[in-house]
């Protein structure tokens, strides 16, 4: 096994009586591309947020590449390579394609705190957000504001803003949650064509793309980890089909 | 939709220095022709009414003071219905030194005016920007008030609720005589002020630091995850615009001679609000607009119905927040799109 680059020891966090996550030992490889599947409510979006600190774990540990990072600030873990998507777009709306990732580029080069050189004549950031959309095939609709796109090419830009932040680990969280299945490839490609350093773990409900996708699978349930494992010892592990089949959920399963 | 869709992939197959979008983006700090516009009437002004010169320097420094709170307002998002803390400590640092005869010349005071402003800003900001929303609005509406009653309790100082009266201002570089009774001075002195603060603000917009001011207007949240400061930003946004609004309260304080408690009651703050908003926000010219166009109808309107001319001001609101939610600027820009995309597509 590769070197570890995120690991997280005995985490979890409480909300109010809820234990959202339980004791959760957690760790991910330099270049993985590891799945995090579980029921609605198991406790996956929680993990990602305790993750890039967003919320504070009430009690253990985050490690980046064995560096303690529980108390360090959301901002300051985008600095050191954590980047994330969220379930729910959260995108600058009334902003040009091209702007929405600007922003991220400008943030990660450091210039953004530049006041007096006005962000025309940075075309080093232009540039490279230019050709970034052009591998997600967003270039068309670069001039669009946000929010005048159809839903699936506002996930991609959801997506394009993190891939601008360079990231070394990339938490996906349903990066195709509410899109029509005619156009979910378009995200599903982008997400196979990212570079092979980075380690990706991606929340997903779709096993068809988990399989399709993932090395490694971890399946939540109830806020700990109940099952991890190569796709394959997922699939048949009968623990795991009964909770899925419990839920209605079907495997088609080709691992 | 389609048309445009496909014109622009046509370009983007030129390479991305040719995509619509990268030139707009490289080409959106050029000057255009029309932004000479306002100098030039402004200029126009000068020579065309030499009698309504106070009345055009109210409106100079009306426009500064809107143009300070677009800064926090329309760019950075900051609610704030307070932005009158920072004109009246402004006003009362530039009336203070002039009337305690410590400092009385007029470029240096309104730096001092700026500065005092600025700590009021960023000392406030680091506490008021934890906070959004309503909180943020109720919060800036108590600091200016707890300014307020303090120039109003010290008033062995401020002169309380008189308020202090007939400052001398020093020349202006020591030649040009600056008191009401020299309009044509001060309408130009306010002018040549405005006009560096716009170029001040200009290039702040359209750096990467005002787009980055854009992002957390538009999704806070996400700036967060894309590795801004966010507060810092906001408290360094909060501190220049208080400064800009400290300015306009110096200038204020300069052009009539005297401070009183009104350069810090809520009446201004909503005023200097109501401007933009009428205006539009968020656009730069949305503060000049805003400002010709009300102080135009307070001095009309207040003619025609002394008593009930804020009943035209309220229904002119109405209308521009039910049918014109981007004020007259952004009605001005709604109107020259559809002109242009008629005449493309006959």
């Amino acid at each position: 096994m590769s070197e570890i680059r995120l690991e997280t020891q005995a985490l979890s966090r409480r909300f109010g009586a809820l234990m959202a996550l339980q004791e959760i030992d957690f760790q991910l490889a330099a270049g993985a591309r590891h799945a995090l599947i579980g029921p609605n409510g198991a406790g996956k979006t929680t993990f990602v947020n305790v993750l890039t600190g967003v919320l504070p774990p009430t009690h253990g540990r985050v490690l980046l590449a064995g560096r303690d990072i529980t108390e360090t600030a959301q901002a300051e873990r985008v600095k050191l390579g954590i980047a994330r998507t969220f379930q729910i777009n959260r995108l600058f709306r009334g902003l040009s394609v091209l702007e929405n990732v600007c922003i991220a580029v400008a943030e990660r080069v450091g210039v953004a705190r530049s006041m007096f050189y006005p962000t025309g004549w940075h075309t080093d950031v232009i540039d490279e957000s230019m050709s970034l959309l052009q591998t997600l095939k967003l270039a068309e609709a670069a001039s669009h504001r946000v929010s005048e796109l159809p839903y699936g090419r506002q996930r991609l830009v959801e997506l394009a803003i993190a891939i601008g932040l360079k990231p070394e680990i990339l938490l996906l969280d349903e990066p195709a949650a509410g899109v029509p299945s005619a156009e979910s490839h378009i995200i599903l490609d982008a997400i196979e064509r990212l570079p092979e350093h980075i380690a990706v773990l991606i929340i997903e409900h779709d096993m068809d793309v988990v399989f399709r996708f993932a090395k490694r699978v971890t399946v939540m349930v109830g806020g700990a980890v109940f099952a991890e494992g190569t796709p394959k010892e997922i699939e048949s592990n009968p623990m795991v089909r009964e909770v899925y089949l419990g839920q209605g959920a079907q495997w088609t399963g080709h691992a | 939709m389609n048309t445009a869709l496909s014109s622009a992939g046509a370009a983007s197959l030129a390479g991305p220095g040719e995509n619509p979008a990268v030139r707009a983006l490289r080409r959106r700090h050029h000057f255009r022709w029309w932004e000479a516009l306002p100098w030039i009437l402004a200029l126009a002004y000068y020579f065309a009414f030499p009698d309504y010169l106070s009345f055009g320097a109210d409106l100079l420094i009306a426009t500064l003071f809107a143009l300070s709170l677009d800064l926090a307002l329309g760019y950075a998002g900051i609610v704030t219905l307070g932005h009158a803390a920072f004109f009246g400590a402004g006003a009362y640092t530039v009336g203070m030194l002039a009337y305690y005869e410590v400092w009385n010349e007029p470029i240096t005071s309104l730096i001092l005016g700026a500065s005092s402003a600025a700590a009021v800003g960023c000392l406030s900001g680091l506490v008021l920007l934890r906070t959004s929303g309503i909180t943020l609005l109720m919060l800036t509406l108590c600091t200016m008030a707890l300014l307020e009653q303090a120039a109003n309790m010290g008033h062995a100082y401020t002169g309380g609720f008189d308020g202090l009266p007939s400052l001398t201002i020093a020349p202006v570089f020591g030649i040009f005589e600056f008191n009401p009774l020299y309009a044509n001075t001060q309408f130009l002195f306010s002018l040549g002020v405005l006009f560096s603060c716009f170029i001040f603000v200009r290039s702040l917009v359209y750096s990467p630091f005002g787009q980055s001011l854009t992002g957390i207007r538009e999704n806070a949240l996400r700036m967060h995850a894309v590795g801004s400061p966010v507060r810092r930003r906001l408290v360094l946004c909060y501190t220049i615009s208080a400064a800009l609004a400290g300015v306009a309260g110096g200038l204020w304080a300069q052009t009539n001679a005297y401070v009183n408690l009104s350069a810090l009651d809520l009446d201004r703050a909503a005023t200097v609000l109501i401007v933009l908003i009428l205006g539009g926000y968020g656009r730069l010219y949305g503060a000049f607009i805003g400002a010709v166009v009300y102080l135009a109808l307070e001095h009309f309107l207040a003619q025609l119905y002394p008593t009930a001319w804020q009943l035209g001001l309220g229904l002119l609101l109405v209308a521009i927040s039910l049918f014109a939610r981007n004020g007259i600027l952004g009605l001005g820009e709604a109107l020259w799109r559809r002109y242009r995309a008629e005449r493309k597509s006959p």
